[in-house]
């Protein structure tokens, strides 16, 4: 009679188990929108320096309806990874005033309305 | 079977074993150190305590009061030695808790704070929000990983001592998940297995408080002193038992009957107000308050309810700040097993078992007569606490005497050899026949659960808050028949690993024998003093009765009674004098 | 509110000594009100099979010993109440070891493993000198004490190394509830032993191995924070990182 614990494995669909590891994966996918958006704002400014034709390539290149695609549901994830970023940063960086602890709402809020300070700031520049 | 030797071992590793590995390992670190539990460690039913832990803490207070307090607590049947030793050691056992990190609830400069509680003249109660006993359980846990000295055996169930020439030589246990037996020879034991609450039906205690070392030092020929005295918290939850503090009644919650009346009032705990004030109404002593319940029950003054009749607990003019603050985990465990959330609604609340005063004979060194075996802790009588105790001073003690326990040990094991191992070897035999027989009965006409059922429900019906001559002797009785029926329990499981129905039944047969240790000494103690109240004999006698109970067993008989004076220097008996305007 | 009399308790069974691997054993329970899942276990236990298996003691959340999966949530057996999960016409529940760990049998989990990891982080106020008794206690400000005081409840239930995938994927991964208490001392204002832990904490099988799903804080039932415990400790070893570099020989903060 000797002990035989049962060791049980991990399978790779331990994400669809439940919705909140489905929405962490969906959350982790973000990042390679993110990433391959960067890439392409680094390509366009390379075109960029390489003169009005290569601009004007570039940017027709961007009208293509995969790429229009493209773009949409990269803007849908980075909204995602935005606002999943935003409700996670009180845990991250938790702020005392007094005794007590300063609750999410105002940190969260804050971060909404500095990003919406921010878009305005940089739409503002661009329509100018 | 495996035989270890070490220098000490520590059975349990609750708040008393923790404080007394913590306490030889730093009296010499040389020394090994082994801590069996039969769960991990910060399982242990310390953990569920919840008020607070006394020491003087105040300019206000002093040590005579704190003594005074615990003495006409306990209906003058403590030891007044073994007392004045622990007020005065409890500021400074709190304080190494302090500085060992627990998290102590703290006043506005920073000093720990500290609330009143039931019986004392002066608030001395150190409290961490209403999860004391989780705190410092934890704190002495983690502090204790941090000397190499000590080795922990977790999840490893002591069954036995071994004794040779008189003296403790080791112990017999076995690791439960592969049900291998072994031999830990040991130069000094400490049992601090905590108390034996399950013995009846009503509970705050965790499936875990059996009293197996209670019953391991019985058959080692160790008496067990006061075991009639039994205490009944005033405010469990009805159904499951769970225990609501204390504290709540500290921080002025009040106790009313069916007509919204304050009943303890009635008796002699009044005036109702001005409230909160101490040793008065609700922060009276938990064996008044307890035994105003059934008298109050008796009249037909309580409030029905599905669980059967109740008490309203009313925390409301509290507030939720304050509760929030103070309370909140009453507040969780009300809302989640009784329904109530206590801002809004009074609590329903009734007595249960919750603290057993008596226990293995120990002196003021935490000694038994066995030379090299100690307890400590609720498992252990020495006695502070006497005929009552009073809410908050059982946390201290198992700093206070785990700390004298494990220097005594260590001492003890410098100037003593490692017993025999073929001696131990041939007593383990004979005990480990015991489990053998447990696992391999196959032909069952008893069951653990029936046995156990039939115990609680007897120590219930004849050894409950009131007890009378008849209803002991019926108590008694069928004791003595569980005790022999349990020769005769058979379990279902009988694998070696992990096996809890062979545990269960372990500890039911130690529960069978305390609890008729509790039956007999109540029998014989024809008198009312503290938690033990007799209807037939309801005045105190302090001629014939200012003294311990020691029971001691007998083979295949029932335990033999006989007495031991109480030790009284300062305090002369008198009247316990409660309610009133605040002294 | 259910009006069944009974209900199906499937529980995961694994016996070492005849099973090769956990196979599931159905049971009729009766229903109660009041009851917890751990009520239908000890039941069944007094009733039906007294081997089935499982740690508990308290009954009241707070000794963190019956942690379990139940309907593949890891839960508090003693807290989880029947009433809750026999809603609506349902009339099954299902229970197991919990997850991510090796089953010593049926619902009891082999957490060896986990009390190394809690030794590791050396969870003990560390300080350069013991303060003498005669000193009295430290002054701790209630704000300086509430800085740490949720990651002080953990009961050490495991629900949080059941609920991580990091846990299940890499078992060397110290996990959320030492982490969290290793934070809970780091933050304690009476201790100076931060860099001792660091290189436990900081390294790869550390916080590092965190990705900040955050189950672990989900399903927590004392409300410690493991996860924001961790994400604070990360940035706190960046910080670390980067001043290194920028000044070396610097003595930490």
């Amino acid at each position: 009679m000797s002990r035989k614990p049962y060791v049980p494995t991990l399978p790779n669909t331990w994400w669809l188990e439940k919705p909140l590891y489905i929405r962490y994966m969906l959350r982790e996918l973000t990042s390679f929108f993110v990433g391959a958006y960067v890439a392409i704002l680094i390509v366009g400014l390379w075109h960029l320096s390489q003169g009005p034709e290569a601009w004007g390539g570039f940017m027709s290149a961007l009208s293509h309806p995969l790429a229009v695609v493209f773009h949409v549901i990269a803007l849908a994830f980075s909204v995602y990874h935005t606002v999943t970023w935003f409700a996670l940063t009180p845990r991250t960086t938790p702020i005392m005033r007094g005794d007590q602890f300063v609750p999410a709402a105002p940190i969260i809020g804050a971060q909404y309305v500095i990003w919406a300070v921010a878009s305005i700031v940089v739409l503002v520049a661009v329509l100018w | 079977m495996d035989v270890f030797e070490t220098d000490i071992v520590i059975v349990g590793a609750g708040g008393a074993g923790l404080r007394a590995a913590i306490a030889a390992a730093e009296a010499d670190p040389a020394l090994s150190v082994t801590l069996l539990s039969k769960v991990y460690p910060m399982r242990s039913h310390t953990v569920a305590a919840e008020g607070g832990a006394a020491g003087v803490a105040t300019a206000e207070d002093s040590l005579d009061n704190h003594f005074n307090d615990t003495v006409s607590g306990g209906d003058w049947l403590c030891d007044q030695d073994a007392v004045e030793f622990f007020v005065e050691q409890a500021p400074k056992e709190l304080i190494r808790t302090e500085h060992w990190g627990c998290p102590w609830s703290r006043t506005i400069d920073g000093k720990v704070a500290v609330r009143p509680f039931g019986g004392m003249k002066v608030e001395r109660t150190w409290y961490a929000a209403d999860k004391t006993g989780f705190h410092l359980l934890h704190t002495l846990f983690q502090t204790s990983m941090k000397y190499p000295s000590i080795k922990r055996m977790d999840e490893v169930y002591t069954t036995d001592l071994l004794i040779e020439d008189g003296r403790i030589a080791g112990v017999l246990a076995h690791e439960i998940r592969s049900g291998k037996p072994m031999v830990i020879l040991a130069r000094s034991v400490i049992i601090c297995t905590g108390g034996a609450g399950r013995v009846f039906p009503f509970t705050t205690n965790g499936a875990i408080k059996t009293g197996d070392g209670m019953a391991m030092a019985f058959r080692a020929g160790v008496p067990l002193k006061d075991m009639e005295f039994v205490q009944y918290h005033p405010t469990g939850l009805p159904g499951t038992g769970i225990l609501i503090s204390e504290a709540a009644r500290g921080e002025g919650g009040i106790l009313v009957n069916k007509d919204g009346y304050r009943y303890l009032q009635d008796y002699g705990m009044g005036p109702p107000d001005p409230w909160p004030r101490k040793k008065a109404m609700e922060l009276g002593p938990r064996d008044r308050l307890s035994q105003a319940f059934w008298q109050e029950q008796q009249k037909g003054r309580c409030i029905d309810s599905k669980w059967g009749d109740v008490m309203h607990l009313d925390l409301r003019h509290l507030g939720e700040a304050k509760i929030a603050e103070r309370l909140p985990f009453i507040r969780d465990l009300a809302k989640s097993y009784v329904g109530v959330d206590v801002v809004n609604a009074p609590i329903p609340v009734r007595p249960v078992i919750h603290y057993t005063m008596g226990g293995i004979h120990t002196d003021i060194n935490a000694a038994t007569p066995v030379p090299g075996l100690y307890a400590a802790g609720e498992c252990a009588c020495v006695s502070i606490n006497g005929a009552n105790r009073l809410g908050s001073n059982s946390l201290t003690e198992l700093l206070v005497f785990g700390a004298v326990a494990g220097r005594n040990a260590a001492a003890h094991a410098r100037g003593v050899p490692i017993p025999s191992r073929t001696n131990a070897l041939a007593q383990a035999d004979g005990h480990r026949k015991r489990v053998v027989a447990l696992l391999e009965r196959s032909k069952a006409t008893e069951s653990v659960v029936g046995l156990r059922t039939a115990l609680n429900d007897t120590m219930e019906s004849g050894c409950g808050i009131y007890r009378t001559e008849e209803t002991l002797r019926a108590t008694v009785e069928t004791l003595a028949t569980l005790r022999q029926r349990f020769a005769n329990v058979a379990i279902d499981d009988k694998s070696g690993i992990y096996n809890t129905d062979l545990t269960g039944a372990i500890e039911l047969g130690n529960m069978i024998e305390i609890g008729e240790c509790m039956a007999l000494s109540a029998l014989q103690r024809t008198e009312s003093r503290g938690s033990h109240q007799r209807l037939d004999h309801p005045a105190r006698d302090d001629a014939a009765f200012l003294k311990h109970s020691m029971a001691h067993r007998v083979e295949g008989e029932p335990p033999r009674v006989d007495y031991r004076d109480v030790v009284i220097t300062r305090s002369r008996p008198a009247e316990r004098v409660y309610g009133g305007e605040a002294k | 509110m259910t009006d069944h009399k009974t209900f199906t308790l499937e529980v995961l069974r694994y016996n070492p000594e005849s099973d090769d691997v956990p196979h599931v054993q159905s049971f009729t329970v009766p229903y109660e009100e009041d009851w917890v899942v751990l009520d239908a276990l000890n039941w069944v236990k007094d009733n039906v099979d007294g081997s089935l298996t499982y740690r508990w003691s308290c009954h009241m959340a707070v000794c963190g010993s019956c942690g379990i999966m139940v309907n593949n949530e890891p839960v508090l057996s003693c807290k989880a109440f029947l009433r809750d999960y026999l809603a609506g016409g349902n009339t099954k529940i299902t229970v197991g070891a919990l997850k991510n760990f090796p089953i010593e049998k049926d619902l009891v989990i082999v957490m060896d493993s986990f009390m190394e990891k809690l030794e590791a982080v050396k969870p003990w106020i560390i300080r350069t000198s013991e303060r003498p008794v005669e000193d009295g206690t430290f002054t701790q400000l209630p704000k300086q004490l509430m800085r740490f005081k949720r990651h002080t409840m953990c009961i050490n239930c495991l629900l949080c190394y059941a609920a991580c995938p990091q846990v299940g994927l890499n078992p060397g991964f110290i996990g959320p509830a030492a982490l969290a208490l290793a934070h809970r001392y780091n933050l304690d204002s009476r201790d100076q032993g931060k860099e001792l832990r660091k290189d436990v904490t900081a390294s790869h099988d550390g916080v590092w191995e965190c990705t900040f799903v955050s189950a672990c804080s989900e399903v927590c039932p004392k409300d410690v924070e493991p996860a924001g415990a961790i994400q604070e400790q990360k940035i706190e070893s960046s910080i670390d990182w980067a001043l290194d570099h920028l000044m070396p020989g610097r003595k930490s903060r």
